[in-house]
């Protein structure tokens, strides 16, 4: 079967469990010790045979980590202080390390991407369908990149990020950092010490990525914490459209991920980066799930160029995230398209900066909130226009949809403009689902559930549209499933 | 069973309100009854009983629809057993596609019958036939669903859920308010085009206008929660030309 359409036929499935990735693949891991400290940084890069240059990276922002705080009292969220010694920093399949090709892969493993429903075995994809490339991480390291040789003849470079430092020093040293530095925040500077894995894209000049490229990051070990970076950098006159998938098994204790995604795009290229974000969420008395800690920004350093992000963001207990773009180079476009649903006791506080430093620099921000249970939804959003930026144009759309009286939806826009030529417009809405609506669709035959996720799905759309057509129609259930139990 | 529905005492309330007090209305298949009546008669109120709305207390009295107690079934439960509400002001669904709304709504019912879904290729054509039907724009069916139609458009979309999802028993709260001439003979076109041997209608109305259109088989005159008279079709042409007046006086 299509691996596109056997996705689809496992999402069909979902209806009836809550959250079906919840399971435990058994496998023996290697496990650095519990705890965090300048040894087991140091095990880390040796793990990963890892040149000097990297580890003094890791320890310097290792040192500088230590000197932060938790970025505790501006955002909407509320958790207890996570101890940041009683976790796994380090746990990877014991398997020989370094690139392998699918037929050595541990066939648990394999069963268990199967499970996730992700193409990760080249062969399941047939005529017809388009291809996707996939790069599995499965906690700490990436266990198959798929497609290699065919992305290869069109000089893509996809590879798991361990793997780009030893096959492409250069160019890895080149961006690293560049774009959010290790002392930039304190979930990006623990990241810039102990990432384990991620993904590496680099797109050459006049390149237009033959297929959609995709990470799916897993989290399988107990107190195990992923901190996996992405680097994609678009040359110039080049495209690539990237996605990314995240699920973990179900646990009572609140498992960290702090991530950190850095893209560059040069002169006239454009770098379209999807996310599904489907941590565990925990369960509807708010124990367990996934703590979301994640810094992703966009270097629109190239005149023309553009970056696009989209995610829907319907997993993890605490989601802590801003996409950004910092639109540097002349007429570049940065755009940022959300859906976040939070249900139960889920927090969320997400949405975007939109830095404009170049001429004629534009921006579009569409952000949909949906908030059911007693959970919190808080959009925040950072819209600057620099003194050099004339003629930069912005403009924000934020809708919040309500489901029940016990949750809350929050709109923080901030708004610096300092030229006199740019435009910004911010739009707010927020509404409830009505119980006209809801009668109506029952009216037609359509249970109060489904009626619920057919009228976020419309609230969505915009945003939904935004995703490559394959994750479209996941989204589309997922929006479906986390919000089960929200009504009745 | 020879009958579709039986309306046995039907009395029903909002908050302390008595809207319906005592109502009996029998429909055999295939036959069209409409329901007159003057403002706050009660007209509305019956068809969101029929339909199963939230807000209303049933102090007496029994609805049995194909031998099943029609009051103790969910909307969707009502739907999937065939009854159908052509609503007065259908509601906006925004970003929710036309087409997508139907699908939803036809394979809802269809899983509720225990059969198969339709997949999307059976069902674009088989909408666009009964869009044809109608004579309906396929841009309509692309359109957010009722976001932005007009009155006419909206009653038109109705009509399409009708004829789609092929109910055995159609409401039709008061369609007509709101449409001009030309919208009120698509409506009436949907409808007569539905009238079969089987097939039941309740049309609910104001004005005796749209049953120029429609000529239902039996007329029923509500006023204060009760049906007051009854009669064949030239009932409601009495109505036109006395008006609504004494009927009111002689139900209080």
């Amino acid at each position: 079967m299509a691996a596109t359409t056997e996705t689809i036929e496992q999402v069909k499935t979902l209806g009836q469990e809550k959250y079906k990735w919840g399971f435990v693949t058994d496998i023996d891991m290697e496990m650095a010790p519990k705890g965090l400290n300048e040894d087991i940084i140091r095990l880390i890069s040796a793990k990963k045979e890892e040149p000097e240059w990297l580890l003094d990276w890791r320890l310097k922002a290792y040192r500088h980590w230590l000197t932060m705080e938790e970025p505790h009292h501006w955002a909407k969220l509320s958790y207890p202080k996570i101890d940041y010694q009683d976790t796994y920093y380090y746990a990877a399949p014991k398997k020989k390390d370094g690139p392998l090709s699918l037929d050595e892969v541990d066939p648990e493993l394999l069963k268990t991407y199967e499970k996730l429903g992700i193409p990760i075995k080249e062969q399941e994809v047939l005529a017809g369908v388009r291809k996707v490339a996939v790069d599995a991480v499965f906690d700490s390291v990436s266990v198959a990149t798929t497609f290699r040789d065919e992305l290869e003849k069109a000089g893509v470079v996809f590879l798991s990020i361990s793997e780009a430092v030893r096959k492409y020093p250069e160019l890895v040293k080149q961006y690293l950092g560049t774009v959010v530095p290790h002392t930039d925040n304190y979930f990006a500077a623990l990241n810039a010490a102990v990432f384990t894995d991620g993904t590496f894209v680099y797109i050459p000049k006049g390149v237009r990525c033959p297929m959609e490229l995709s990470t799916y990051f897993r989290i399988n070990a107990e107190k195990t914490g992923q901190f996996e970076r992405t680097l994609i950098v678009a040359d110039d006159a080049s495209y690539v459209s990237y996605l990314e998938g995240c699920t973990a098994p179900m646990r009572d204790e609140n498992q960290l991920h702090a991530a950190v995604v850095e893209l560059v795009a040069l002169d006239d290229a454009e770098i379209k980066y999807s996310t599904v974000q489907n941590w565990y969420p925990g369960d509807e008395n708010g124990k367990g799930g996934i703590y979301n800690f994640v810094t992703k920004r966009a270097a629109c350093r190239g005149r023309n160029s553009k970056v696009s992000w989209t995610q829907v963001e319907t997993g993890s207990a605490v989601t802590w995230k801003y996409p950004s773009c910092i639109l540097q180079g002349d007429n570049s476009v940065g755009e940022f398209y959300s859906v976040a649903i939070t249900n139960n006791y889920q927090q969320a506080d997400t949405g975007t900066k939109m830095i404009h430093l170049g001429k004629n620099t534009r921006s579009r921000i569409i952000s949909k909130g949906i908030s059911a249970g007693r959970s919190n939804n808080t959009y925040r959003g950072l819209v600057r226009i620099g003194p050099k930026a004339s003629g930069a144009r912005n403009y924000t759309q934020c809708d919040s949809l309500l489901i029940g009286d016990k949750c809350g939806a929050h709109t923080v826009p901030y708004i610096e403009a300092r030229n006199n030529s740019a435009q910004v417009e911010h739009e707010a809405t927020t509404a409830k689902i009505s119980e006209d609506q809801l009668f109506y669709c029952r009216q037609r035959g359509i249970p109060e559930e489904e009626a619920v996720a057919l009228i976020v799905n419309g609230f969505c759309r915009e945003v939904l549209q935004e995703l490559p057509m394959e994750f479209a129609v996941e989204a589309t259930k997922l929006v479906g499933i986390s919000l089960e139990g929200s009504v009745g | 069973m020879t009958n579709l529905i039986e309306i046995k005492g039907l009395c029903a309330r909002i908050e302390d309100k008595e809207i319906l007090k005592g109502i009996d209305l029998t429909i055999a298949p295939g036959e069209v009854h409409a329901i007159m009546g003057p403002n706050g008669a009660g007209k509305s109120t019956l068809s969101n009983v029929l339909a199963g709305r939230d807000g209303y207390e049933i102090t007496a009295g029994s609805v049995t629809f194909k031998g099943q107690n029609l009051l103790e079934m969910e909307p969707e439960e009502r739907a999937a057993a065939g009854l159908f509400m052509a609503f007065q002001y259908p509601v906006e669904i925004p970003g929710v596609v036309t087409s997508t709304f139907l699908r939803t709504a036809l394979n809802a019912i269809r899983k509720a019958r225990g059969e198969d879904e339709i997949d999307g290729i059976a069902f674009a054509k088989l909408l666009r036939a009964k869009a044809g039907e109608l004579g309906i724009p396929t841009d309509m069916l692309k359109r957010a669903l009722n976001t932005g139609f007009s009155g006419g458009e909206k009653k038109r979309a109705e009509m399409l859920q009708m004829t789609l999802l092929e109910p055995a028993f159609c409401v039709l709260d008061e369609t007509d308010s709101g449409l001009d001439i030309d919208a009120l003979r698509v409506v009436a076109e949907g409808v007569n085009r539905l009238r079969s041997a089987e097939r039941s209608m309740l049309v609910i109305t104001h004005y005796q206008r749209l049953l120029d259109y429609i000529v239902p088989d039996h007329v029923h005159v509500l006023a204060a929660g009760r049906i007051v008279r009854s009669g064949g079709k030239e009932l409601a042409m009495e109505l036109e030309e006395k008006g609504y007046g004494d009927l009111a006086g002689a139900a209080a």
